[in-house]
This record gives C-alpha cells, structure tokens and sequence, in this order.
C-alpha cells in the first residue's frame, strides 16, 4: 500500500446555471495574455453539443487517453515513446481553428471616427494577426444548443445511441440540454505527462496537482493531444504548452480555486481523497465494462485505521488527514457513490467527478398534449400544457421513461454502462421524494422511506446529501488543508532552484525566445 | 598563398565561434531555460508544415550525419568509397537528402513568409537563420555538382583541417587549396553555428531522446516528509525525491 493525498473536486451538474463566471474568474487571472487568449482553462459546454475544442471526445480524430493494449496492458493512444517520430509534424495536434480564431473589436473606432453619414462600427478583428476577420466560432456558440444542426446533433456521444433513439432527442417537445463545466482532471494516470518527451510535465506528490514546467517545455506539443480532456493548450506565442494549475498557490494557503470560489451556481466541491498509489496501473487497465468501480475502489477510507496508519507512514500530515476525512469529495464520490467520472474509459483516472444531472432526465413533459392551449385569465399568458413532469405517482417512474436517453449519459459518465447513471439518478431522485415529504407533505411517510431504502440511502444520509447539495457553506464545500506556512513560503522560493520541484519552474519574465 | 583574410577566416573565425557558441548555449540553457523552445507553428499553420517540417528536418540530420562521419571517421569513410558503387550509393544518397532538406527550407521560408498567422511569429533571428541555411544548402548541393565525389576530398582534405583546429595548431594548407566555393561553405558553417544558440536553433540541443528511457509517469515531491517532520533532524533538512 502507498498512500498518497490528492485534491480532489465534485462538479454537482443538477445546479450548473451555464453563467460562464467561473471562465471569467479563471481567464482575468490566469489567461488574459498573448497567445493564451483562446486558452479557457475552465470552460463550460452545453450537453449535447461537440464542445470546445470541436469534439474533443471524439478520439478517432485526436487520438487522446489510453487504450488497451496486449496483454492486459495500455498504452498511449497517439502518442508515446513510438510516437516520437511524429516530433516533427504532430497528426493529432488540433489547431487554432479546432479552437476558434481570439478576437476583440475595434471599440476605438466608435469614438474616434469623423462624423459621417452612417453610424461607426466596432469590426471584430483577429488577436492574433490583428487583421479584420469574420468570425466563425467562439469557445461557447453552442450555447443553449444554438445552431443545433452544426453543434449538439454532432456530439460524439450520440454515436452510442441508435439513429431512432439521437433523433427523438431532438424533437422540439423532447430536447433538453445539461450544462457540463470542464477543468483538467488532475487525472491519477495523466496521459499528458506519460506523452511529454521533455519531462516537462508532473504530478506534484504532495497533492497531486498537475503541472508543467514552464523552464522546461520545448513546445514537442504532444501532451496538447494526448490529453484526452484537451486540457493542455499551446501558447503560440511563448512556445510553451500551459493548463491549468488548480490555481495552486490558492490552494497552498488554504484558498479555494477562483473557478470554484466564484461559482454562481455553488456547484463546485473540493477536497482531499486518499488514494492507493500502487494500484494506479492496475486500474487503468481494467475491464472496460468495470471501469467506474475500479476506479472508485483506488480511493480509499480515510477513516479507516489501516489506511490513516499507512497515510501517516508516508508522510501524510494529520491537518491533511483531518481534511480527507471531512472531504465533500469522498462523501460524494465513495460515501454515497452520487458522483462519476467524466469519459472513464479514457483511462486517464481523473479526480474531477460529476454529479449527474437529474432534470434534464426527469424532465418528461406531462401528458396533456390533447388540451388545447388555454389563456390564463388571470395572467394573459398562454398556460404551457408542456410542464415538468412532478407527479409522484409512480416512484421513479420518470427515470425509466426518461426523455434524455440514459444510454447518453452514460456515454459521458460510465463508458456506456446505464446502469450506473441509473443507480445515481434513483438516488438524486429518493433524497427529493424524501424532502418532499418533509416539507410539501403530499408524499406519505412510508413512501419516502421505501424510495430510500430502494437505493440503499438512510435518513441521515438523505439529510447529509440534502445538507451538502442545497444549504452548504463554504468550509463545507471547500475542505482544504493548508500548506504548512514555513514549508508554503519556501516552496515559492525553491520554484526555480530544484529541478521542476512546484510551481511553472521559472523565474524568469515570460517572454518569446529567439 | 596564406593572406590575413584566410586567417581571419579559418583560425579567428572557429574558435570565435566555438567561444561564442559554448558561452552562449551555456547562458540560453541556464539563464533564460524558459526562452529555449523548439517554437513550433503547427498550431497555427498545420498543412504546409507537414511537408516542409518533415522533409526539412529528416533532410537535415542524414546530410549533418554525412558529415559528421567524414570529420570523425575519415578513413573509415575512405576505405568504404573505394569501392566506385558504394562511392556513388553514397553520394546519391547524401544529395537526395540534401535535396529534400533544401525543398523543406524553401516551402518552411515561403510558409513564413506568406502565411499571416506565421509572419505575427516570425522574429528577425529565424529570417536571419533561414537565409544562411538558405545559403548554405545551396553552395553545398552546388559544389555536390561541380566537385565530384565530395565525400572522398572532405575526409581526406577538409578533415585534416578540421582536426588541427582542434588539435590548436591550426594548419591551412589543404582548406587554401581548394576552391573558393567550398570555402564559402566552410565560412557559411562557422556563422551558422556562431549565430546558433541565439537563434531557434538551439532547440535541437534539447532534443527529447532521453524520453526513450523514462518511465511514462513522473511525480515529483518538493518534500520527503518523513524527514521534514523527524524532529531529531533539523527542520530545514529536505530533499526533493524524484519518482
Ligand atoms: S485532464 Fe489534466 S491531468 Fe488529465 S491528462 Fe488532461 S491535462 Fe493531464
Ligand atoms: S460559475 Fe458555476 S454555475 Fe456558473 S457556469 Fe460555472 S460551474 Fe456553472
């Protein structure tokens, strides 16, 4: 056993409002720079769309992630040691138009032109060549499933569904759309290092950030492609690939990440899992169609003494310890096993976990299609016969008649195994029924009760999930244990001594080589 | 005739460079580490680069090989090229690749050039180091042409020349033998790789072959705790542990 600690978050999906604050929060301190402008280490995409980059799930395009291999083993899908015969000319590097072209407007223009006939403009031009462009695409146009045709219908995900099933998503009374907010994983397994001919890339030990040595980087551009999250970006400009950084000397002083601080939607969790380090490889090559429990059975208890004398023995601190076991983290993904992973059978093992979201689901439109419409007298408004379905007649009924095919959610969350996204929705569902009883009164006792026990759910776990998911504070949802003070200054100052010890590496100004 | 031009050229010259070019890798590598890069534009321009990175670059490390054989191992060279097939095998061989490598330069120069996006991260340095390239490839694949079996004179003229370089007793007498053309090319050498560690160039001293060894994963820790926190020891006793 080799216990290590890591941060770890919890996106909860079911609360995610789509208002992009947390890429603002992350662009206006991390990405606001030449040849970083199209970088969005945080972004937010709509479900079904193909996302930013353009279907970056789909790796036949960019060959991203592990796959098996021989034997039992994996091994680096497009890139690897192999693979550097490719150093010259990457295939599976997407580009700038992959992306979108970064573009700002002429706002001078409209203050500064001479007084003429028609009203000045503010003409969109290129950041990069500063030339006037047309443009075609930004990091979010598929916003709210806007150009449906050219975004959501050519989701990669969709390839699991069958043509009858795709299409029925897409009927105007069925569509439904999920926000999905994206940051690197800070996988267990990262395909971005193991692809770094420099060695430029590494997981920090201590809490097992990912990271790029900026004084290291030789721009070999192979981990841009091998993640299979496109989570690593090309600076154009300085030469050097950067991701995100968990806003890393936040969290070294006990701060959370500014994505996660600023989230509106207070979706965002962090907190430390532990984890057994020996059995990563083993995991990642695991059966496909176990994937996600693999995967959930690499963290472990922290509760457990075995595990808390292990921890202590590699050097784990108690400030650490004590956090993992408060971690809303572990609570979520292992306690009541709501949360998944995204894309499991990238087999990267990323500690990022999604709760599922439930409305689009349940989300069926009650069966009142045969009334015409009718005015509200009261309100002038025309009364929508199409509402969220709320009846509770039959107990997770709407689940199995869901209109957002599981088989979808699935192919995001559980390498297509339905029955997980399931066992997790009847969960999310059971602790509703049961606060409905509680509080509308219209649900009987034994019902709620039943609905629990149904999902393997107490009371008091329902109360917890209830706790955590709608009245939450921030030292709840944000468990972080701080770098020892002495240790957190020094290990600024011993950025740029050691070797690729924290941090970018560098001291020096960032600029462009010659 | 040795006149003071030819010194300056064939004694001043090479071991300026070699100065400049030690010093100055030395510096980039350790002082500005963050502005060595291979400064790649695929990102930007991924078609035209295909072609002319590639062809560029496989071009370029046969013909360096080629030559760095006939300056290392001339006799070796030599007794392989006395045979005429081989000899002409070899030669063929080498200007293909010369070719190739002169084909690649010239679409990368055009790309530069022409491609917007490619001139907003073009800097004076990579003209400056495309044109001598430029230069250089051309005289080569010239003298290819007109002095035959270019392979059999280097080893046996130009590497005695070489080596007294660095032997320091530097002896002119073969290198003001020959003709002017090929001491152009010899010039043309020493200023590329005076000008080398301030240009791109130098990213070709980072080449990355030392991934064929490592693990694929790397985790670095800033501190090995235990050590940290063995209040026997003094507190600041650390040391990073690379796994
Ligand atoms: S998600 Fe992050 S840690 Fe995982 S492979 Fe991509 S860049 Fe690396
Ligand atoms: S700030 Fe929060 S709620 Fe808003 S888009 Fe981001 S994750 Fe969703």
């Amino acid at each position: 056993m080799d216990i290590r600690s890591q941060i770890s978050m919890v996106f909860h999906l079911d609360k995610c409002i789509g208002c992009h604050t947390c890429s603002i929060a992350c662009k206006n301190i991390w990405t606001d720079r030449k040849g970083a402008e199209y970088m969005w280490w945080n972004n937010v995409e709509t479900k079904p769309g193909t996302g930013y980059p353009t279907k970056w799930e789909d790796q036949d395009i960019y060959k991203g992630g592990w796959k098996p291999a021989k034997n039992g083993a994996i091994k680096l899908r497009g890139a690897g040691k192999r693979q550097l015969l490719n150093i010259f000319s990457n295939p599976n590097l997407p580009t700038i138009d992959d992306y979108y072209e970064p573009f700002t407007y002429k706002y001078l223009d409209l203050i500064e032109s001479p007084e003429g006939e028609v009203q000045p403009t503010a003409r969109p031009v290129s950041l990069i060549t500063g030339k006037p462009i047309d443009i075609k695409m930004g990091p979010n146009w598929d916003d709210d499933l806007s150009g449906t045709p050219d975004f959501a219908r050519q989701d990669s995900n969709l390839k699991a569904l069958s043509p009858a099933q795709s299409q029925a998503m897409f009927q105007l009374e069925k569509m439904a759309l999920y926000y999905l907010p994206r940051i690197c994983n800070h996988c267990l397994n990262p395909a971005c290092v193991a692809s770094c001919p420099s060695g430029a890339i590494y997981k920090r030990g201590e809490d097992g950030i990912v990271l790029i040595n900026q004084d290291v980087c030789r721009a070999w551009r192979m981990c841009v492609g091998a993640c299979p999250y496109k989570k690593s970006y090309y600076n154009w400009n300085t030469g050097k690939s950067e991701k995100c950084i968990l806003c890393y000397p936040r969290v070294e002083a006990g701060l959370a990440p500014a994505c996660m601080h600023s989230c509106v939607g207070r979706i965002r969790y962090l907190g430390v899992v532990l984890y057994d380090a020996e059995k990563i490889l083993q995991t990642a090559s695991g059966e496909e169609q176990n994937l996600v429990d693999t995967h959930l059975d690499i963290i472990v208890d922290p509760n457990s003494p075995e595990i808390i004398r292990a921890a202590k023995s590699n050097g784990i601190a108690d400030s650490t310890l004590r956090a993992a076991q408060n971690s809303p983290a572990y609570k979520f993904v292992k306690q009541w096993r709501l949360a998944l992973p995204l894309h499991p059978e990238f087999r990267t093992l990323p500690m990022l976990f999604y709760v599922p979201p439930l409305l689009p689901v349940m989300a069926s439109v009650a069966a009142k299609d045969n009334d015409p419409k009718s005015l509200n007298p009261i309100a002038k408004i025309w009364d929508d016969t199409r509402v969220y379905d709320t009846s509770m007649d039959k107990v997770f009924g709407t689940i199995d008649e869901a209109r957002f095919p599981l088989k979808y959610l699935a192919s995001l969350f559980s390498a297509g195994d339905e029955a997980q996204v399931k066992i997790r929705l009847k969960k999310l569902m059971a602790v509703r029924i049961y606060r409905r009883h509680l509080t509308v009164g219209d649900i009987q006792a034994n019902q709620a009760t039943q609905a629990l026990d149904e999902v393997g759910l107490t009371a008091k776990d329902a109360d917890a999930i209830y706790y955590l998911t709608s009245l939450a504070q921030f030292d709840d949802r944000f468990v972080i244990p701080a770098s020892h003070r002495e240790q957190a200054l020094e290990m600024l100052e011993f950025t740029g001594d050691v070797k690729g010890c924290t941090g970018f590496g560098t001291k020096e100004h960032p600029g462009r080589g010659p | 005739m040795m006149t003071s031009l030819h010194s300056f050229l064939f004694i001043a010259l090479p071991y300026l460079t070699m100065g400049v070019f030690l010093v100055g890798t030395f510096y980039r590598y350790k002082v500005q580490s963050f502005k060595v890069s291979s400064l790649s534009s695929q990102f930007l321009e991924n078609e035209k680069l295909f072609w002319g990175s590639t062809a560029f670059h496989v071009g370029m490390m046969a013909v360096l090989c080629l030559h760095l054989i006939a300056f290392l191992f001339p006799r070796t060279l030599l007794a392989w090229n006395s045979y005429p097939i081989r000899l002409i095998l070899l030669e063929v061989t080498g200007f293909v690749f010369a070719l190739s490598f002169l084909a690649g330069l010239i679409l990368l120069f055009v790309r530069r050039i022409y491609v917007p996006r490619i001139r907003v991260v073009t800097q004076w340095t990579d003209l400056l180091i495309e044109v001598l390239l430029l230069f250089q490839i051309t005289l080569g694949c010239v003298i290819a042409v007109l002095y035959r079996w270019g392979s059999s004179w280097f080893a046996s003229d130009l590497s005695p020349y070489l080596w007294s370089l660095v032997r320091l007793n530097p002896d002119l007498q073969t290198i003001i033998a020959m003709p002017e053309i090929v001491q152009a090319h010899v010039v043309g050498a020493f200023l590329i790789l005076l000008v080398f560690p301030f240009t791109r160039l130098i990213h070709s001293l980072v080449a990355p072959l030392h991934y064929l060894w490592r693990p694929y994963q790397q985790v670095i820790w800033l501190w090995d705790r235990k050590r940290v926190r063995d209040t026997r020891k003094k507190w600041s006793e650390h040391l990073p542990k690379n796994t």
